[in-house]
């Protein structure tokens, strides 16, 4: 596990391969529209799961940080333009994630004394106060009127979005994947464990934490500010919507939190599915009672994600044929457990 | 013997019982200190307090000659002052290995560096191997018995290297066998010079091993002495047997 295998460098490979390969295949405007946000719900589903799915803290106000990614493309590029051939607002956006990084560090140092279910909350609350920011600070946002952005003259309109976002996508990505062989990984998951007693063997819980959010969130600010500039334009209910927030979350439940492809997984399935029963069943929010049913589906059959059950299948099928590893009936068995 | 740990006038209330009352004593370095007394006596509200779990509501712990500005087990830690529970806590996902290694001690700039560098890797290995878990330094810690999980979370502080270990009912619920292996190893690592504080029930063992033996009832101080002068004093006697 802590090296790069040949076969995980091939699988990562051949992945990036087809999703950069995909958009000059394919032009249809729709298919590229569909490719778009199944990468960006798979990059905010990789960003979250780098918080939620290795410390354990389920963060339900990651979308707040999309809104102010969305909102600092889209005020920033609304005044200055976006230049002569419309490039400028995807080259600012690492600037934007590492703005965005920064101004969350305090929040995430609150917000993390808190855990479990509280944590949850308060991040939910931070979804709100944001969103409300938005509709109340006209001066900057315009409030409920929105903000829009010069929209570009690109020769396929959704090619350069799609590339954006699978660079992010690939970067969270990547983080993800070597976060879990580092000593943060090390961590996050003693911290998902038992966070007291972490803190007891020297683990500085608090850095590792407010790091790890800062670094999530800045993902997600990234790719809210390519969604701004792919829509052109910004509303306080849209930028800040607790449904991208489900969105992102439930293809790392899906797909398996704390796993590296579980989310993309889970993504990759979850977004078809959810633009083809708008499309079968009207753009209304009735896609939202199959959501739920796919989660109360996930809790009730694989309450790990597809990727470790299966990874429990296998192990299980292996051990059937050798023998068992832990040595048993030992004359140094406990009485007591 | 100069005292390694000096715990003054310490005091915990939850609501109206005072758990903890003007506590006092000192470890010497170098000492097999037990803390012993009834049940309720405070024991291990002591402990919470002296590795910064809970903060005191009166009082004050210096260890090593700092006194300690606020409460923080990770600093404490750092520090040289390291425990273990009751019931055992280790990190059930984590393998055996990265269980120590999680443990060791390492700069915040380590934070982007390798899981389990090869530095700790050894460690863990010779560690794991004393301990005798060797062969099971690859599988999840929740695949341990119980006894086996009180090895290694007591193995698992070793790898900061510790001045001080506060051990709390190292033998509770573990076979004869496992109190003899814990107590051998108890002895190995005190003559490599580390610092023991035990809460004990297992009465013989505390007599073996323990020099002093300090006696705590109704959260303060009652006797401290030789492990036979304890055992005769009759105000121990009072409060163990009850009236």
């Amino acid at each position: 596990m802590n090296r790069l295998s040949a076969a995980g460098l091939a699988r990562g490979g051949v992945v990036m391969c087809a999703l950069v390969a995909f958009p000059f295949v394919f032009s249809q405007h729709w298919v590229l529209n569909m490719a778009f946000f199944v990468l960006m719900y798979a990059g905010l589903a990789q960003a979250w799961n780098l918080l939620g799915g290795y410390s354990g803290y389920i963060s339900l106000g990651h979308v707040a940080f999309f809104g102010l990614g969305a909102y600092s493309e889209a005020i920033l590029f609304s005044h200055i333009g976006i230049g002569s051939r419309g490039f400028l607002p995807l080259l600012v956006l690492p600037a934007i994630g590492i703005a965005v990084a920064l101004t969350s560090v305090p929040v995430a140092w609150v917000a993390l004394r808190t855990r479990h279910m509280t944590f949850a909350i308060v991040t939910l609350t931070l979804l709100f106060v944001v969103q409300q920011l938005a509709f109340n600070l006209r001066g900057l946002t315009h409030g409920s009127q929105g903000v829009s952005v010069p929209s570009p003259t690109f020769s396929l309109y959704e090619r350069p979005f799609y590339l954006a976002l699978l660079a992010i996508f690939a970067l969270a990505t990547l983080v993800t994947w070597h976060v879990r062989r580092d000593r943060l990984g090390l961590m996050l998951f003693a911290i998902r464990d038992d966070e007291d007693k972490a803190r007891g063997v020297g683990v500085r819980a608090t850095e590792a934490k407010v790091f790890t959010f800062a670094v999530s969130v800045g993902m997600t600010a990234m790719i809210g500010a390519v969604w701004a500039y792919y829509i052109g334009y910004v509303y306080p209910q849209f930028a800040i919507d607790p449904l991208v927030m489900i969105g992102s979350l439930l293809p790392v439940f899906l797909g398996g939190a704390g796993t590296v492809w579980g989310p993309v997984l889970g993504a990759f399935i979850l977004v078809p599915a959810q633009q083809w029963l708008a499309y079968r069943y009207g753009a209304s929010e009735l896609y939202l009672i199959a959501y739920a049913a796919v989660f109360l589906a996930i809790i009730l059959l694989l309450p790990r994600g597809i990727l470790p059950s299966i990874a429990d299948m296998v192990a299980r099928r292996r051990d059937g044929r050798t023998t068992p590893r832990l040595p048993v009936g030992s004359a140094r068995e406990e009485i007591a457990s | 013997m100069s005292a390694l740990l000096e715990v003054r006038a310490l005091t915990k209330r939850f609501g109206g019982v005072t758990a903890v009352d003007g506590c006092t004593f000192e470890v010497s370095a170098g000492s097999i200190t037990a803390l012993i007394g009834p049940n309720g006596s405070g024991k291990t509200t002591v402990f919470n307090m002296v590795t910064g779990y809970l903060r005191p509501d009166a009082g004050a712990v210096s260890f090593d000659g700092r006194r300690a500005s606020r409460p923080d087990p990770a600093r404490f830690y750092r520090a040289g002052l390291s425990r273990t529970f009751q019931q055992p806590r280790v990190f059930r996902e984590l393998t055996l290995v990265e269980n120590l290694a999680v443990a060791a001690n390492r700069p915040w700039w380590a934070l982007l560096g390798r899981d389990v560098p090869p530095t700790d890797r050894r460690r863990a290995e010779e560690v794991l191997a004393d301990f005798r878990l060797g062969d099971l330094m690859g599988n999840k810690a929740r695949e341990l018995s119980f006894g086996q999980q009180k090895l290694l979370e007591f193995a698992a502080v070793l790898m900061g290297r510790p001045k001080l270990v506060l051990l709390d009912e190292p033998t509770a619920g573990v076979n004869p066998v496992m109190v003899e292996t814990m107590e051998q190893h108890i002895r190995d690592l005190h003559r490599q010079g580390i610092t023991f504080l035990v809460v004990e029930h297992e009465m013989n063992l505390v007599m073996r091993l323990c020099d002093p033996v300090i006696v705590l009832d109704h959260g303060a101080k009652l006797a401290e002495g030789r492990p036979a002068e304890v055992q005769r004093d009759p105000l121990v006697l009072d409060a163990y047997l009850g009236t």
